[in-house]
């Protein structure tokens, strides 16, 4: 039987990620002691899934079809709320997060008493020179963040940024509630509307290791579909949580 | 405009029949998919409605007129039309809905048949463990019957 090991499940979504899977699993086992690695490979084609089992230090969930990323996540999310973890984490597949800046994650979340940490790479000293990237990108993840401000009154610099934690809180409700296609910024919406706190915290990213980003093949289509998802979802109503413990007396 | 102007030519009690017999035969093989499983009962609802529009328009002749007037449509026949297309276009949105929530429950199936998968691999690793334990020796043996046990 699969066990909670320890109180953090580390999420790592993963499409064809051969060539970074081992690297990322082994870096994070050997520099965070206090966790325990799930690989959500979403029905990769190449080897990304045999890869990942036999580290032998990680979970692998093994998607007979490819559903896309947030539906990865959220399959982490479902196995954390089963198995009760505390913390969930989610960290890309690809190697472009830093290990090392996963306990600055962790350490928020417990001291800080909010319910997401998402890293961000426009907060901190060196944010503008460090982060690579297209200036299209950049102009979406501004457009992206004016956006969060205007729909929930909340600054979240990076709402793009795919490094996070969450609470337990945060996990139940996730594990029902979860976009699809490319999730981050629509989810910090529907976390937003649905009462939920943030943090941030700076952090930073390297340069793909290997692979195709699955986003800017389609940038403009991501755009205009984000956009949409994240308007429709300001204005759903507030989610009812009804679980036991809420119920009254 | 005048009717016997535009309809000169045409037959219209052969036209009407096979609009009758058209729309009937619409509604008899719905109910027919439907008594024999094919459409769920929920998902035929619009399409039964559908039918009987169309058998109505077909009985009732000045109907289309009727309707044609009603919202400003010079040529009755396009009303006819009119009423088709919205016919699909309900239909067509009712698909989008089903399949949506189709897509929805496919994802959270699969994705608790992934975990699940896991577990029994888990399982049956221990499963296998234990019984080669239990072929090893006596000792080992009665240990693991007690953790059974328990």
């Amino acid at each position: 039987m699969a066990e909670r090991k320890n109180k953090t499940l580390i999420i790592i979504p993963a499409y064809n990620e051969a060539w970074n899977i081992v690297n990322v699993i082994f870096e994070i086992h050997e520099q965070i002691r206090n966790c325990d690695i799930l690989v959500v490979n979403d029905a990769s084609t190449d080897s990304t899934g045999n890869l990942a089992e036999k580290t032998g230090v990680a979970e692998v969930l093994n998607f007979p079809y490819n559903l896309g990323i947030g539906a990865a996540v959220q399959a982490g999310f479902k196995y954390a709320n089963i198995y009760n973890y505390k913390y969930a984490l989610q960290f890309d597949g690809d190697g472009q997060h830093l290990t090392s800046h996963i306990p600055m994650l962790i350490n928020e979340i417990e001291t800080q008493k909010c319910d997401v940490v998402v890293g961000s790479r426009f907060i901190g000293e060196s944010s503008k020179f460090d982060f690579k990237s297209t200036f299209l990108r950049r102009i979406g993840i501004r457009i992206f963040t004016f956006i969060t401000i205007l729909l929930i009154q909340k600054r979240i610099t990076d709402c793009t940024s795919g490094f996070r934690i969450y609470n337990r809180k945060a996990i139940k409700f996730l594990a029902k509630h979860y976009p699809a296609d490319y999730p981050e910024p629509e989810a910090i919406i529907l976390l937003g509307k649905n009462g939920f706190t943030f943090a941030e915290v700076p952090t930073k990213m390297r340069a793909r290791q290997g692979g195709v980003s699955s986003i800017s093949q389609k940038g403009f289509f991501y755009m205009i579909k984000v956009l949409l998802s994240m308007f429709m979802t300001v204005t759903r109503p507030k989610i009812k949580i009804n679980e036991p413990e809420f119920a009254v007396r | 405009m005048n009717q016997s102007l535009l309809l000169d030519n045409v037959d219209i009690s052969k036209a009407q029949l096979l609009a009758i017999f058209g729309s009937f035969a619409l509604l008899f093989f719905l109910l027919h998919q439907i008594r024999s499983k094919r459409i769920k009962e929920e998902y035929s609802l619009l399409w039964l409605f559908i039918s009987v529009i169309f058998i109505i328009f077909s009985v009732w002749r000045d109907g289309l007129n009727l309707l044609a007037r009603a919202v400003g449509v010079a040529y009755a026949p396009a009303a006819l039309f009119l009423v088709l297309i919205l016919a699909i276009f309900l239909i067509l949105i009712q698909f989008s809905i089903i399949i949506s929530k189709t897509t929805e429950n496919n994802k959270h199936l699969t994705q608790e048949h992934s975990i699940l998968k896991l577990e029994v691999k888990k399982l049956k690793h221990e499963l296998a463990k234990i019984k080669s334990e239990m072929n090893d020796g006596s000792t080992i043996k009665s240990e693991h019957t007690d953790k059974l046990a328990k």
